[in-house]
């Protein structure tokens, strides 16, 4: 018989957790009493703030593809979770978070830090549950993660009472292999596929959308692969960058209201589209009513609420889209769409002169951010994971950024939630140490968790920080500019000395304000052995263009 | 706009109701009546949502209950594809029952089922539009108090929840 506790620790042992992100308190105590224990097998990260640690758990698993742990106490410990939960959630990242509660007897009584967690969470989560007794932890715990990790993945927390910690229990681990009433998988049907590949066959203009759904699948290959076969021009969501590498000669951009011109553009005049591991997000259609209604709709998904939710689609295509588009490249004939995808070269040129070359190459006046994107391009690795934080640098890094490798690509994208970099970029980092790991953050979302600064310099992680910072809540100060008639209410920042404070938590810190400067600053930076951190400073009012504006269709997207 | 009768079969797990009703909630859908109960299948209980939304929304509600772990299998049926009821309880004071109300008893075919000495009280099932014409009726009458519940719902159309678990893949 063993502690509660103790068989905690020794579940997320038998789930091959390497990490665990989290932060003590009272009603997890005897968890962090038992961890002390097994500091050999598994390995704690004290962040500095409990949204800290589920970023920093989200960034471990989106460039691992595994679960991230989480744990924290009750209370205020797991109501700073929820920020994170919620972000997990829209962006599929499988979690699973433990949360400490107070004793069985006390629930219900406003003990002191009680908080009705499994009801907070419950919107944020796949699935949560709160566990009472010590039978009841291993199975929870296998069940969570089977839960998170299957399907479409997403976040899931188990709430433990602190007499179940600390009673005694059998430990005899069975891991979850499946639940009778949760199917995530379905046998693709071949009517749906054949059906596809007819509208395929017959495309003129055929057009390929995807998500983070062919990374979740890990169906890069089988997306290369259909590819190669039909030559049919690629776009990219936000999340899906990098699962097909740029240089690719279906890939024509990316996708959305900061995308490139032309797959936006295109998508009106495309005869057949075929979405793949992607959910038409209000920022990737614009206006639904004006989007794509002159084209059949293939939807290649996992999760059928997906699917017509909202574009109505010809052929669905339900299941795992790893297969599916194996099955796809099978059925489909061999063939190649030289004059539309030379319509997308030209629209891409067109934007390369009116935007592109002005936000790499500036000359004078203020830095732009493209500038520093187009220089550490220069200098990464091919498989550098960028991380970034939400805001105009978010665009432009994501826009500029040469996506060559599937999980290079961090950023919370359904949430958009600001101070999410900085501890993503530490998990990211913490998965493996060698990689460049890339993180690109705004003045004010920095300001949201630079606390983390903290957690970098305990763990040694050589993360190379970029700050672009333009004194501005940039991204809301476009919009003022653009629709508010330039009314810059409350978007204007009084900053830091950050130099001051990176270097205060001992990380190599250097403040760029000239064009001179930047490209040997920024080789310097990622040839750095450890955390560095370049701040620089950037035109205060440029805007991220393309654009398309809330309400307009992808049509409308304008270049200025 | 219709109205649909979701008949959802689930898991017997705390919480599994918060995590249906916060679908509707979320999306400012007003749940019209609901029901939970055990259902024929031991340990699978049987939630019956009543609610009236467009066809778009009937479907994309019944998917993201489907969608919850704990949830085996959701159905959704017009009006006309299922057999429903509603019970209502009535109480009325003793010295309201005059040979009026007894009559207006009779034609509807409800039932006292409970006789004390200063009030009683009258049963009657049915559809909510019957149940309602008798509250109407009753109204007059000093009714002290009235209760209905959520309807009960068999759908006509053959489906299988036993089926469907015993089909594991
Ligand atoms: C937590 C949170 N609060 C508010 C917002 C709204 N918001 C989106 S972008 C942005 C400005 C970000 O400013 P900064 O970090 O300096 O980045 P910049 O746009 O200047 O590059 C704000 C306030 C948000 N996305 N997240
Ligand atoms: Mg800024």
């Amino acid at each position: 018989m063993i502690r509660g506790a103790d068989i905690v620790v020794k579940s997320l042992i038998a789930e091959n957790a390497e990490y665990i992100f989290g932060y003590p308190g009272g009603a997890i105590m005897p968890v962090y009493d038992a961890l002390y224990d097994y500091s050999d097998q598994i390995k704690h990260v004290l962040t500095r703030h409990e949204q800290g640690a589920i970023h920093a758990a989200q960034g471990y698993a989106r460039v691992s593809g595994k679960v991230g742990v989480v744990l924290a106490t009750s209370g205020p410990g797991a109501t700073n979770l929820i920020t994170g939960l919620a972000d997990a959630q829209i962006d599929s990242t499988p979690l699973v978070c433990i949360t400490g509660q107070v004793a069985a007897h006390l629930l219900g009584t406003d003990a002191f830090q009680e908080t009705d967690v499994v009801g907070l969470s419950m919107p944020g989560t796949k699935w949560n549950i709160q566990v009472r007794s010590v039978e009841e932890i291993a199975p929870a715990i296998a069940k969570a993660f089977h839960i998170a990790m299957t399907g479409r993945p997403g976040p899931v927390l188990v709430d433990i009472t602190k007499n179940a910690q600390i009673e005694f229990g059998e430990f005899n681990y069975v891991p979850c292999l499946g639940i009778r009433s949760y199917r995530p998988y379905v046998r693709i049907d071949q009517k749906a596929i054949d059906a596809a590949a007819t509208l395929i066959n017959t495309a003129k203009k055929p057009y390929v959308l995807y998500g983070q759904g062919v990374v979740l699948a890990s169906a890069e290959d089988q997306l290369k692969a259909f590819l190669d076969k039909t030559g049919i021009p690629a776009a990219s969501t936000l999340l899906g960058s990098g699962a097909l590498p740029q240089d690719h000669p279906s890939y024509v951009g990316k996708l959305g209201m900061h995308g490139n011109y032309a797959p936006n553009l295109l998508t009106n005049q495309c005869d057949v589209l075929i979405a793949v591991g992607m959910r038409f997000d209000d920022r990737v259609t614009g206006d639904l009513k004006r989007y794509a209604k002159q084209a059949k709709v293939i939807h290649l998904e996992l999760d059928p609420s997906e699917i017509d939710k909202n574009v109505k689609c010809t052929v669905a295509v339900q299941g795992d889209c790893k297969v599916s588009l194996e099955m796809l490249t099978e059925a489909v004939l061999t063939n190649s769409h030289h004059d539309w995808m030379q319509k997308f070269r030209n629209l891409e040129n067109e934007e390369k002169e009116a935007v592109i070359a002005n936000d790499l190459h500036g000359t004078h006046g203020g830095l732009h951010m493209g500038e520093v994107i187009h220089l550490i391009n220069k200098f990464k690795e091919e498989d550098a994971i960028l991380v970034t934080d939400v805001g105009q640098h978010q665009m432009i890094a994501w826009r500029y950024f040469d996506y060559k490798k599937t999980r290079t690509q961090v950023t919370s994208g359904g949430l958009g939630t600001m101070g999410f970099a900085l501890p993503a970029a530490l998990g990211a980092q913490l998965y493996d140490y060698k990689k460049q790991v890339i993180c690109v953050v705004g003045d004010g979302g920095i300001q949201m968790t630079i606390q983390e600064f903290g957690t970098i310099m305990q763990t040694k992680a050589p993360v190379k920080i970029v700050l672009l910072n333009n004194n501005y809540l940039g991204m809301v100060r476009q919009w003022q500019q653009l629709f508010f008639d330039k009314r810059y209410s409350f978007t204007e920042l009084e900053n830091p000395d950050f130099i001051k404070i990176a270097e205060a938590y001992r990380i190599k810190a250097k403040k760029v304000t000239e064009r001179d400067d930047l490209e040997a600053s920024v080789a310097e930076m990622i040839l750095h052995q450890g955390a560095y951190f370049l701040e620089v400073v950037v035109e205060k009012e440029d805007n991220v263009f393309p654009m398309i504006a809330t309400g307009c269709s992808v049509e409308e997207v304008r270049l200025s | 706009m219709n109205r649909y009768t979701i008949l959802v079969y689930t898991e017997n797990f705390i919480g599994i109701l918060n995590r249906i009703t916060i679908i509707f909630t979320r999306r400012g859908i007003n749940i019209d009546a609901l029901t939970a109960s055990e259902s024929r299948l031991d340990g699978i209980h049987k939630i019956t949502i009543e609610v009236t939304v467009t066809e778009e929304q009937i479907v994309h509600l019944t998917k993201q209950i489907e969608k919850v772990v704990d949830v085996i299998k959701a159905y959704c049926f017009t009006d006309n594809e299922v057999v429903y009821q509603e019970i209502a309880l009535y109480k009325l004071p003793i010295d309201s029952l005059d040979p009026g109300v007894e009559k207006v008893i009779r034609q509807f075919n409800a039932h006292i089922i409970a006789a004390e000495k200063e009030f009683v009280v009258i049963e009657f099932t049915g559809h909510k539009e019957d149940t309602q014409a008798l509250l109407e009726i009753l109204k007059p009458f000093n009714l002290l108090e009235f209760s209905r519940s959520g309807r009960v719902a068999i759908a006509k159309p053959k489906f299988s929840v036993q089926e469907y678990l015993n089909n594991q893949t």
